[in-house]
């Protein structure tokens, strides 16, 4: 948000207020409270005059019952705390294999001509295959535990951390070359000195997007080949019609999503301090 | 070739082997350079033979070759014929004794000033001796006018602060030869005016060899004893100017005749060589 200019100095005839619209004006947590307040209210109407059934859409009142009774089992350690447990997991685990290979895949991809013109064709192939549809291919060679969601998830989740990879090393400019190469620098030192740091942003851009697929990646393995994390606790409901269950397990999830996606924001934030940028989501 | 002005006031009965006088630490024979890419032919037989603590400055058209022979110079690319020799060594690739800058000052925003400064020696001698190296880096900066700005990141220097940075930068390994492209091309006239009044004061302190590559024809015969005048496709040396203006140089200079006839000399060279 820009900070408005005060008047400081009173006397002068040229010390004046600069107009700002007043929708402009409205503090952050205002607006998202309206916008919230709007939303529910809409949903309210909407569910209280009976325009949709209550198996389709529950009313903002039985979803939030529902929040209440989730949250509860979940402080209290119930089944559901293990359930959201498997799914951390899936997606811990998930992240962290996507960044390893997403990370060498894009160093080998964005530093040799070997690897951009061997492999990133065919990652580029892959990348554009729906990536959900190999779920029962992993789910055949991994079984129903939790290593085909893991594989799900990584798989989803590697191929933005190679892109965002490549192209930060590609973003290096010519004279930041020519400056190494004038230095002596070694491909090696070239590489983690200057390329790498430089394509921090691009490489960050690429961490966010996967941050969020790799959640996707793990519950649609868990709708596909069942286990015990929330995907399963989500299908169950909705076979159940338990549409306000479904939405709070949903909304819990997003939580996950969101705290993962702050968590990458916050260390982008403290690595690349020196790119001022506008994020998407960055106010987190 | 011609040279038509004496190197040294009132030696011009001398033969023109000026720089016999002086220890070679630059020598360029028959260098030619065609990039291969696109069959452009950017050099054709460059000679050039630079002396110990000279100032040389190589005028011409956009795209007649100067960056190209500044970068064959540095070692940066292979010349396609020729010979480039610095300080009896033939060059063929980078060097210790070459400090090079270019328009952009090209530090990088993750590190502070001081870390910037400090880079090629990290480079080529590790964290150790970069640390080290603080205490000089500290005293160069002192020495351009940047003294308590080692902690402060590059967002927070103007223009002319990051590119007498960059100079700090290209002097902490003491190179005996400075190859300049176009430094402060990209700075307003009077900072760019007191930069090149630094620099001359830097090589002169330094017995430091330049040559440098500019645009501007009072910038070059401001700071040069030779002015190089290069004539486009293919880039080769029309005519050496020789500055025999007195040391040190000031700006009050600008206003003699001498150097308006100099400039007058190099832009007719220009204008009837170089431009269609
Ligand atoms: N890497 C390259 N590959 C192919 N051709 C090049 C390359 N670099 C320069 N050239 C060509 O060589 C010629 C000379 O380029 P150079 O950069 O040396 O010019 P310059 O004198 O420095 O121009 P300017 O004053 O605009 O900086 C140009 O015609 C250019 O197209
Ligand atoms: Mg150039």
């Amino acid at each position: 948000m820009t900070q408005k200019d005060h008047a400081q100095e009173r006397g002068s005839d040229t010390v004046w207020i600069e107009q700002v619209a007043w929708i402009d004006r409205v503090p952050r947590p205002v607006a998202m409270a309206f916008v919230f307040a709007v939303f529910v209210g809409i949903w309210h109407i909407v569910t209280q005059a009976g325009f949709v059934s209550p198996i389709i859409l529950p009313t903002p009142g039985e979803t939030f019952a529902d929040l209440v009774l989730v949250g509860r089992n979940l402080i209290s350690g119930e089944y559901m705390l293990a359930a959201l447990w498997v799914t951390l997991r899936e997606v811990a685990y998930g992240f962290a294999i996507a960044m390893m290979i997403g990370f060498s895949l894009g160093i080998i991809v964005g530093e040799t001509a070997f690897g951009e013109r061997a492999i990133m064709p065919y990652l580029v192939a892959i990348d554009t295959m729906p990536k959900v549809a190999f779920a029962p291919l992993f789910i055949a060679w991994l079984g129903f535990g939790i290593e085909s969601k893991v594989a799900l998830a990584a798989f989803i989740a590697t191929f933005p951390i190679v892109v965002g990879t490549a192209a930060g090393l590609h973003s290096a400019d010519a004279n930041a070359r020519m400056l190494f190469k004038t230095m002596g620098a070694s491909r090696l030192q070239t590489l983690f000195k200057m390329k790498l740091p430089t394509g921090l942003p691009q490489i960050f851009t690429g961490l966010k997007i996967a941050s969020v697929s790799v959640m996707a990646g793990a519950i649609t393995g868990e709708f596909l080949g069942g286990g015990r994390g929330f995907g399963e606790l989500i299908r169950v409901a909705s076979t159940q019609l338990n549409t306000p269950r479904v939405f709070s397990l949903i909304i819990y999830l997003s939580l996950v999503g969101m705290a993962l996606f702050g968590t990458v924001v916050w260390i982008q934030r403290r690595f690349v301090f020196w790119h001022k940028e506008r994020v998407v989501g960055g106010d987190l | 070739m011609e040279c038509q002005y004496p190197l040294m006031p009132g030696s011009a009965t001398m033969p023109v082997a000026t720089n016999t006088s002086h220890d070679v630490v630059y020598q360029l024979s028959g260098v030619s350079k065609t990039y291969a890419r696109n069959a452009v032919h950017a050099l054709e037989d460059i000679n050039l033979t630079l002396g110990k603590g000279s100032f040389s400055s190589i005028i011409g058209s956009s795209g007649c070759g100067k960056s190209t022979l500044l970068k064959i110079m540095a070692g940066l690319i292979p010349p396609s014929r020729g010979r480039v020799v610095l300080q009896g060594r033939p060059v063929t690739g980078s060097r210790r004794d070459i400090g090079m800058m270019f328009q952009q000052a090209t530090l990088f925003p993750w590190r502070t000033t001081i870390e910037n400064i400090v880079l090629p020696i990290e480079i080529r001698d590790g964290k150790a001796a970069a640390l080290a190296a603080h205490e000089p880096a500290r005293a160069l900066l002192e020495l351009v006018g940047l003294k308590g700005f080692d902690k402060a990141y590059p967002s927070e220097l103007s223009g002319g602060m990051a590119q007498r940075a960059a100079i700090c930068r290209m002097l902490i390994t003491e190179p005996a030869v400075l190859l300049l492209d176009e430094p402060f091309s990209a700075l307003d006239e009077l900072t760019r005016d007191f930069m090149n009044m630094e620099l001359q004061r830097i090589c002169t302190s330094r017995n430091a060899t330049a040559f440098l590559v500019t645009h501007s024809i009072p910038e070059a015969v401001i700071l040069s004893d030779v002015v190089y005048v290069m004539k486009p496709r293919p880039g080769r040396i029309a005519e050496e100017v020789v500055i025999d203006l007195p040391r040190p140089r000031t700006l009050d200079m600008i206003t003699t005749p001498k150097f308006g006839a100099l400039v007058e000399h190099i832009r007719g060279r220009l204008d009837k060589e170089t431009f269609i």
